[in-house]
């Protein structure tokens, strides 16, 4: 073996995780491509992912944050339940215009976080203790709410939160000229301009990393890999963003969940209050005797929790178009999954927000292209579970073999 | 003597790290057999080695052990063999009791239903044979450092020891605790058993040992033999590669103006509110002084720096802290920090470090508004102080991307150390500041306090090692039983007068 092979061998099987789960993915999405006879990346569908997986990665990026922080969240499905019902209950029952209900049910979410929080973080009650008992009362409550029955519909500016989409700023013409010349219907250039601009964005920040490492003298990944890597990240957004130009362009949740993924992996990778938390999570003595307010930092996890349970609720809910007693079932199980198979640990301490997203993403594709295929959801189940343990498998197998 | 274990040339790395190189050792049969070496230097790494931790096939070289070629796939090929480790970090469930610890994995059982009459009354044999008086159901949680180790001993010599291996035993006991523990180890020595001992301890080493093996940067450096009779000086020599005529610098002692005083400090145990741990001690520490606390072990000096320092020990504490005079809050551990305190921890896996993160990582940890602006963390800055103090402390790593984790254990306390003294503490409460910590290592370690001293800051120094205290306090205060009962000069203290205090209370 050459030097050169022999640095990138070593360096996968340091950085396994990482890779494998972007191989994953690609792999995933390969597979059901060819098992669905290109529907799954047909851009109608391609739209629909998206819409349909936004509430999970949304919630995703607030339980990383709790399990990194040592603790778990059961009640995330039936918050973002209640937190809908009430979101339906005030603007189609009560007439509450959408943009006061918003807020408030953004502040309810959060002060069911906080209350769940409160135990946890002061009183010391396991959390999944807590959250347990928020699953069983957060139900009962959106049952209570909606009297059993369904309640719709939304008045439209409600339903944009999810089903609508960023309208073209260039010339119309610009438009019409590349939907001809790809053979498409339409093509919305904004948003293939933005997925240039991403692709942009992702060369610069790894190019600007790379350069730090290598300042620090830190081994860093051999040059094929990271271009290797570099090509395929970029290329994926780029060929995820034209396919979406040709259908209806940048649906606003995308948008929405966008901002939130990087406002979320610089909090966690940047910020003073994010180091506090993988401190928290690594070892909560060390960390409360570094000066760090642990119970705070914990209850705050919850508050931020709840929020984001509260506006998953609410696009679920968009999408939808009507609240029922039964959104949001089972739902924290696929977020806590996606965690999971994006890489953090059941202890607390490690994860990445990009890993969680990568997470869901995964299980969301599975769902989508099972579905495509017409599997049942008996089936749909097992393989989900085993994809899990398979995922974690992999995580610990690694981590014996490097030690 | 034939020899009993011949490791051949063993080489050993890690990703970006050498830690064994071409490392040979030869230990004859019956002897007890040294191996001393810096912090890192590869000691723990050779054994772990040994004992199939690291298995056949994921190192170089060869081990010979009873005259065939061995090739452990794991602890449990050794120990079938009769080697058996002791780690440095001992390896007991506090919450069983001492007869299950015992038997944990090597159960006397009758189709899986365990006989604890059987195994209860083996165990009260094998701690006859080490010593212990205590009843086999005692929980481990209930005893002092000093009895679990012994307790590992017990457990050893219930699998039919042959080449029993003690990493660093005896840094977490006091004298007369670790006295009994290598005497024992010359008792087993008359039975038979060879044994393997790494130490800081070098006065342990030449009381025990037949033969030292000194190890430098992964490279076994020589091999000396004791019973003709071996001097510190000399086997430090080898260690560090140089001579090392003082084992502690000079200062410059000067007393200046008051600095932190505690008075009237009581405490009670957080779950037993009945008991009084900590019993109306006043204390004081003037600009420059280092300032000792001798004890034995559990008369709560560890109890006393946490209750003060953010109030981390105990429950209903009272008592007043002064800096410079004035009474300071320190309630909570951010408030105590910012009034200037910093304690460094005598356990640091569980009390002092995230062991999964990295020393830059760890060391900014307590003083994270020195290395962001707006709450956002600049990894510049934070890679420079890393750096610095990695620099000043001779910490022994690659990077200080390094995990904490894969640090030998002396450069683990150097970290615990960094991140403190990053703080800028006006008074720094070091609790056992040089356990595991090598000759040279706690040179350094010295110099920094005297160094601290010089710029006017406070040390309180919480000490097993009694010449350690003698060596560097201008004060010791005595502690017995939560309350203390003496206060030495510098010029009045001696090993014999702490104890009689002690002793005489
Ligand atoms: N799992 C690991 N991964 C990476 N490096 C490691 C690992 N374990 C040990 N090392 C490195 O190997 C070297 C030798 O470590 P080792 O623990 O054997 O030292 P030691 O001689 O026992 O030191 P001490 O006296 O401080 O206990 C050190 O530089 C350490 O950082
Ligand atoms: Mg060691």
């Amino acid at each position: 073996m050459t030097n050169s092979q022999k640095g990138i061998k070593a360096h996968l099987a340091g950085h396994m995780r990482d890779y494998g789960l972007l191989f994953a993915l690609i792999a995933i999405m390969a597979f059901f491509q060819i098992v669905t006879g290109g529907t799954l990346m047909r851009p109608v569908n391609i739209t629909n992912l998206f819409l349909q997986n936004s509430y999970i990665i949304i919630m995703a990026l607030g339980m990383l944050i709790v399990i990194v922080a040592g603790h778990i969240d059961l009640s995330v499905g039936s918050v973002m339940g209640f937190v809908g019902a009430l979101a339906a209950v005030l603007i189609v029952e009560m007439d509450m215009p959408v943009s006061v209900t918003v807020p408030i049910c953004l502040v309810v979410g959060g002060l069911i976080g906080a209350a769940q929080g409160y135990f946890v973080a002061f009183w010391r009650i396991p959390s999944f203790i807590v959250t347990l008992a928020g699953m069983l009362v957060f139900r009962g409550l959106s049952l209570w709410l909606l009297e059993g029955q369904s309640v719709g519909p939304f008045p439209r500016e409600f339903q944009i939160l999810s089903t609508g989409f960023v309208g073209d700023i260039f010339p119309a013409a610009w438009g019409t000229g590349l939907a001809q010349l790809f053979g498409a219907r339409n093509f919305n250039v904004l948003s293939f301009a933005l997925g240039l601009l991403g692709a942009a964005a992702v060369i610069q920040m790894g190019l600007k990393s790379r350069a730090r490492n290598a300042q620090y003298g830190i081994a860093d990944e051999p040059a094929g890999l990271f271009w290797g890597r570099i090509a395929i990240i970029s290329a994926a957004i780029v060929f995820l963003m034209f396919k979406l130009s040709t259908f209806r362009g940048l649906p606003n949740v995308v948008v929405t969940m966008g901002v939130l993924i990087m406002v979320y992996a610089f909090i966690t990778s940047r910020t003073v209050i994010g180091r506090r938390i993988y401190a928290l999570g690594g070892n909560e003595k060390a960390a409360k005797l570094s000066g760090i307010k642990t119970e705070r930092l914990t209850f705050l996890a919850f508050v931020n929790m709840g929020v984001l349970a509260a506006l998953a609720g609410m696009i679920f809910a968009a999408r939808l178009n009507t609240a029922t007693p039964k959104a949001g079932f089972a739902l924290e199980l696929d977020v806590i999954a996606a965690v999971f198979i994006g890489g953090a640990s059941m202890s607390g301490g490690s994860g990445k927000i990009i890993g969680a997203v990568v997470g869901a993403f995964i299980m969301g594709v599975m769902n989508n292209g099972m579905s495509i295929m017409g599997i049942g959801i008996d089936y749909q189940q097992v393989i989900k579970g085993l994809v899990l343990l398979a995922a974690v498998f992999f995580d610990v197998y690694n981590k014996n073999k490097q030690a | 003597m034939t020899a009993l274990l011949e490791m051949r040339s063993i080489t050993k790395e890690f990703p970006g790290v050498k830690a064994l190189d071409k490392v040979s050792l030869t230990v004859a049969e019956g002897e007890i057999h040294a191996i001393c070496g810096e912090n890192g230097a590869g000691k723990s790494t050779l054994m772990k080695v040994l004992s199939g931790v690291y298995p056949a096939g994921t190192y170089d070289g060869e081990i010979h052990y009873d005259g065939a070629l061995a090739e452990f796939r794991g602890i449990r090929d050794s120990e079938d063999r009769g080697i058996i480790i002791i780690h440095q970090e001992l390896a007991l469930v506090p919450q069983l009791s001492i007869a299950e610890n015992i038997f944990l994995g090597n159960e006397t059982a009758n189709g899986g239903v365990i006989n604890w009459h059987e195994a209860n009354r083996r165990t009260e044999e094998l701690l006859r044979k080490v010593g212990l008086k205590e009843s086999p159901t005692t929980l481990i949680d209930s005893l002092g450092v000093g009895k679990q180790q012994l307790v590992e001993i017990a457990k050893a010599l219930s699998k039919d020891v042959r080449l029993l291996i003690l990493d660093e035993p005896t840094a977490a006991l006091q004298e007369n605790d670790s006295q009994k523990l290598l005497d024992l180890m010359l008792e087993l020595k008359s039975q038979g058993v060879t044994s393997i001992i790494i130490s800081h301890k070098l006065g342990e080493v030449r009381y025990v040992s037949d033969t030292v093996t000194v190890i430098r940067d992964g490279m076994s450096v020589s091999t000396l033999d004791a019973k003709a009779g071996l001097s510190e000086d000399d086997i430090v020599r080898d260690m560090v590669g140089r001579d090392m005529s003082d084992r502690y610098p000079e200062r410059e002692r000067k007393a200046g103006d008051m600095l932190l005083e505690i008075e009237d400090w009581n405490a009670w145990h957080p779950e037993h509110a009945e008991r009084q741990i900590i019993k109306n001690i006043s204390m004081n520490v003037r600009a420059g002084e280092v300032v000792g606390i001798a004890g034995l072990m559990g008369s709560g000096r560890t109890e006393l720096a946490m209750s003060v320092f953010g109030k981390s020990y105990g429950r209903n504490i009272d008592g007043t802290v002064k800096l410079h005079g004035t009474p300071v809050d320190v309630s909570n551990v951010p408030r105590a920090i910012e009034a200037g305190l910093a304690y460094v921890t005598e356990d640091r896996k569980h009390l002092g470090l995230v062991l999964d993160e990295t020393i830059r990582f760890n060391t900014t940890l307590a003083k994270l508004d020195n290395v962001s602006r707006n709450g956002v963390l600049d990894s510049h800055a934070e890679t420079q102080v890393a750096e610095k103090y990695r620099e000043a402390l001779r910490t022994r790593t690659p990077s200080v991307f390094q995990k904490v984790g894969n640090l030998s254990g002396g450069n683990q306390q150097k970290v615990v150390l960094a991140k403190w003294l990053n703080t800028a503490p006006e008074v720094l409460i070091l609790d056992e500041p040089t356990r595991g910590i090598d000759v040279g290592a706690k040179y350094e370690i010295y110099a920094i306090i005297n160094e601290l001293s010089a710029e006017g800051k406070g040390v309180v120094m919480i000490s097993s090692e009694m010449p350690e205290l003698l060596g560097m306090c201008d004060r010791i205060y005595v502690m017995n039983e939560g309350a203390f009962v003496g206060e030495l000069s510098a010029e009045e203290a001696s090993q014999e007068r702490i104890m009689s205090l002690i002793v005489n209370e």
